[in-house]
């Protein structure tokens, strides 16, 4: 853990996170198209389309229940996206972190900028959403803008804990096994598309053991501007889990390239 | 004259195989070194180590100082690698490239400016400046590497195998720079297949086999200390008729690999002249070069 904090404060991982940065620049294109463009789609779609025949949602008409659950839903993917297929293909294609361990750069601070950088790609594609759902009329109240701190934080956790994936991948194809065993469930049962009271009891149990669980329950209250309830547990839990995925992978990875 | 990497019985184990086994190695400031070795022989180990890449098992080593691989991190300040596989940064251009590798040291902006045009001629590439990796030569890309590994001015500088699948130009332009980084007072040290790079370029080497060094020294010291000056290739008919001949004269130890017959001496004029008369025999009479040296220590031994 202190090799990490010491990493986190001497700022060297801002190095990394600027030159993911340059990369993004140049690729912000269909980057953008890809990470905004189709989760709008969905919400208007869903959110219309559904909307007329589910009616209202613990109070809220669809789309507005629908525009919270997608923020988180879409720093979930982002992050993840980033913390696999970008960051995979840094270490094992194109031999990037390598070539930054040839420097004062260590596994900590690439590790951290990695992490920081897929963040900040998810703060991003959080806050479109929340421009367009404001715009949809799905968002009440400046306390929605304390989406975003969330928003960086459930980033930090989703891709530190996709980069504990990529710190075991032997290819892409791996991948797979991390969305189709972790990533969907955690989309279909944290409460993205509908409420978890009306799963049964022991789906609900284990929904508040995932990460996605919590961010949703924090940004649900606070797009619709009311202070959430158990702020305190749920905070806890995101750090938790991005504290734990972090030191894992850097184990993970300090094993791997420091062989 | 300091030294600038001294290691001590420095060791290496993947699992039961000891891939570099305690080696002793001492580099002097100012020198260009080289590691010879056939595959396998520890080599790339070996520079890992230096780098503070791989946690050795065994034994003592400090580059510039530090102890390795405990400070490594103040030790990269001073050191600058060109790797031997590509790991430029695909999207960006040559700039960029130099830009970004310059930030992971911490180097910023108008500090770093003046630098990069220097080393953009140094590279030959200021034609090439704007210009994506993907359109650059193979020997363009590994002047990028070399310049990039010079962004923060180093002490010492490691390359492996700088030259492996560049053409005859594009490796004399490397060894010109290469020069010239000796004649600004850098340390190098490199790995290399290529001998006569190694005999052009190196002050002094070490060759290495299955994770041991066999010997260090000069090229030439080398060659002296291990082989004939002279080496006389021989084919054609009657090579082994002529070879039976010549026991008893004492003028040469030779081995025959498959149809070639290398014979070492120090008296080639007169083996030369033995050869008159032999129509059948074509040969090649060269002095003695660290291939020969090498091969002898690493491979097919002589037989007499």
């Amino acid at each position: 853990m202190m090799p990490l904090l010491r990493s986190f404060i001497a700022l060297r991982w801002i190095a990394v996170w600027q030159r993911n940065g340059r990369v993004w620049r140049k690729l912000a294109g269909p980057a953008l198209l890809g990470n905004i463009g189709e989760p709008l789609l969905y919400l208007v779609a869903l959110g219309f389309g559904l909307g007329a025949l589910v009616g209202e949602v613990e109070g809220v008409d669809y789309l507005t229940f629908l525009a919270s659950g997608f923020v988180c839903a879409s720093v979930m993917n982002t992050a993840s996206f980033e913390g696999i297929y970008s960051a995979y293909t840094c270490m094992a294609v194109q031999e990037t972190w390598t070539a930054m361990l040839h420097t004062p750069l260590d596994v900590h601070d690439i590790l951290i900028g990695e992490a920081m950088w897929a963040a900040t790609k998810a703060l991003l594609s959080a806050l479109f959403i929340i421009i367009v759902a404001a715009f949809l009329g799905a968002v009440e109240g400046m306390l929605a803008l304390a989406v975003l701190p969330v928003a960086l934080l459930s980033g930090v956790t989703f891709a530190a804990m996709a980069l504990v994936v990529t710190a075991v991948s032997r290819s892409y194809d791996f991948f797979l096994y991390y969305f189709t065993l972790l990533l969907t469930p955690m989309l279909l049962f944290s409460g993205v598309f509908f409420p978890v009271e009306g799963m049964p009891q022991w789906l609900q149990q284990l929904a508040q053991l995932l990460p996605l669980s919590h961010a949703i329950e924090l940004v649900r209250p606070l797009m619709l501007g009311e202070i959430p309830q158990g702020i305190a547990l749920h905070l806890l839990m995101l750090c938790g889990y991005g504290l734990l995925a972090l030191l894992l992978a850097a184990r993970l990875i300090q094993r791997r390239l420091h062989r | 004259m300091s030294t600038v990497v001294r290691a001590h019985g420095l060791s290496k184990c993947y699992g039961t195989q000891r891939v570099v086994d305690g080696i002793d190695l001492a580099v002097h400031e100012g020198e260009c070194f080289g590691l010879l070795g056939p595959n396998g022989a520890g080599k790339t180990t070996t520079l890992r180590m230096l780098l503070g890449m791989t946690p050795p098992n065994g034994g003592e080593l400090t580059v510039l100082g530090y102890p390795i691989p405990e400070q490594a991190r103040q030790m990269r300040h001073l050191l600058g690698v060109v790797p031997q596989q590509d790991d430029l940064d695909p999207e960006f251009s040559v700039v960029e490239n130099l830009l970004t590798y310059a930030s992971y040291f911490g180097l910023h902006g108008s500090e770093i400016g003046q630098r990069i045009e220097a080393l953009l001629d140094f590279a030959s590439l200021r034609q090439k400046a704007s210009e994506r990796i993907d359109a650059l030569s193979g020997g363009m890309k590994r002047r990028l590497a070399m310049a990039r590994a010079l962004v923060n001015d180093p002490r010492l500088v490691i390359l492996d195998e700088p030259t492996t699948g560049l053409d005859p130009q594009a490796r004399q332009l490397i060894w010109q720079r290469l020069r010239a980084l000796l004649n600004e007072g850098r340390t190098l040290i490199l790995t290399t297949h290529y001998m006569d790079e190694a005999q052009r370029l190196c002050d002094r080497l070490a060759i290495m086999d299955r994770g041991r060094i066999l010997d260090v020294g000069s090229p030439s010291e080398l060659i002296t200390r291990h082989i004939e000056p002279h080496v006389v290739e021989v084919h054609g008919e009657g090579v082994e008729r002529w070879r039976e001949q010549q026991n008893g004269h004492n003028l040469m130890r030779s081995e025959l690999v498959g149809e070639t017959l290398f014979c070492y001496t120090d008296r080639e004029r007169e083996l030369v002249e033995s050869l008159c008369g032999h129509d059948g025999l074509q040969y090649l009479s060269r002095h003695a070069t660290l291939e020969d040296v090498f091969l002898k220590l690493t491979g097919r031994d002589l037989r007499e």
